[in-house]
């Protein structure tokens, strides 16, 4: 499909009513107790041609997706570290199982914190160095552009993208490569301490990827920026593919 | 049986906590070195024999009371 050059990232949005005969791809939003930008995530993914559903933590299966989101929040009230309790839930054995599969899944900021946990990312997310909670637009670059979580952005392209997180401090493990981070913090605007300013790592094969900024937040540019929206589109086109390819 | 679970950052980690700790302290008039700050997890485990339940407690560590990637930990076991 060819797409007119630089294309605004709200252009969903506004062309929503046209692209109504495109088939929706069913993307599942995992409800954890203690999650809390479920609604947000929804409401993006449905604002950019996703057929979105929430998916509770307590079911053992999930219904046929073409992908899942983690999203943010304060799961099992954060206890013992950020999302190593809800590892253990019904609901991500199934979503191991689907990313096992090669199922496209995306983890925002305590989502990611979970997908470190349970194994399905490298790493691990640590309080901030500050120790504060931090809240603020940050410009991120995109550094992979392959991805299916990045397809719509251009290599080196900046977003500016909310955070807002108490724990958002990534720690690699040694020999994390290079290939493996999708995206960084722009010079001088870590937030968190972050080691090689690493805000969001993909999984070896590129088809999970965590990242501590809330694209869902920033997708339409009447509440400040409409960047995130390049994010969850490139998202909804992979699914998509996906459903077609299933279909 | 009880059982008591220490969990420290591994060396080299960044642990701001025991850093924000140190300062406070030597705030305080207290010379102290470098401070870590860790968790303690005490627990009452069924087993048979110590060396069960330690084993036990062994796979709760790794499982989920330590990341091993950052955490190392110590177990003490009652009796």
């Amino acid at each position: 499909m060819r797409r007119p050059p630089r294309e605004p990232p709200d252009r969903e949005l506004r062309d929503r009513g046209g692209r109504l005969s495109e088939v929706a791809p069913r993307i599942g939003v995992v409800v954890f107790p203690g999650s809390n930008d479920d609604r947000d995530a929804l409401w993006a993914l449905a604002a950019l041609g996703a057929a979105p559903l929430l998916c509770w933590h307590a079911e053992a299966s999930l219904p046929e997706l073409d992908a899942v989101v983690l999203p943010g929040g304060f799961s099992y009230g954060d206890y013992l570290r950020c999302g190593a309790i809800a590892r253990f839930s019904p609901a991500m054995q199934a979503v191991t199982a689907f990313a096992a599969d090669g199922g496209l899944v995306l983890g925002i900021c305590n989502g990611f914190q979970i997908l470190c946990e349970a194994g399905l990312l490298p790493g691990v997310l640590r309080p901030n160095g500050s120790l504060e909670f931090v809240c603020a637009d940050v410009p991120v670059l995109v550094e992979r552009t392959d991805t299916p979580f990045t397809a719509r952005c251009r290599p080196g392209q900046e977003l500016v993208i909310p955070v807002k997180h108490g724990e958002g401090c990534y720690h690699a493990p040694e020999g994390l490569s290079d290939d493996q981070i999708v995206f960084r913090y722009a010079q001088g605007s870590n937030p968190n301490g972050s080691e090689r300013d690493i805000a969001g790592v993909t999984n070896e094969e590129g088809t999970v990827l965590g990242l501590m900024p809330h694209p869902e937040h920033a997708v339409d540019p009447l509440l400040g920026s409409g960047d995130g929206a390049l994010v969850l589109a490139s998202l909804v086109d992979a699914a998509r593919e996906r459903l077609y390819a299933r279909a | 049986m009880r059982a008591t679970v220490l969990v420290r950052p591994k060396a080299g980690i960044l642990d701001p906590q025991g850093e924000a700790v140190e300062s406070s302290l030597r705030q305080l008039g207290f010379p102290v070195g470098e401070a870590r700050v860790g968790r303690v997890i005490d627990l009452d485990v069924e087993a048979a024999s110590p060396a069960e339940a330690r084993g036990e407690i062994e796979r709760m560590c790794e499982g989920l009371l330590a990341n091993p990637l950052i955490e190392s930990y110590e177990i003490e076991v009652d009796g």
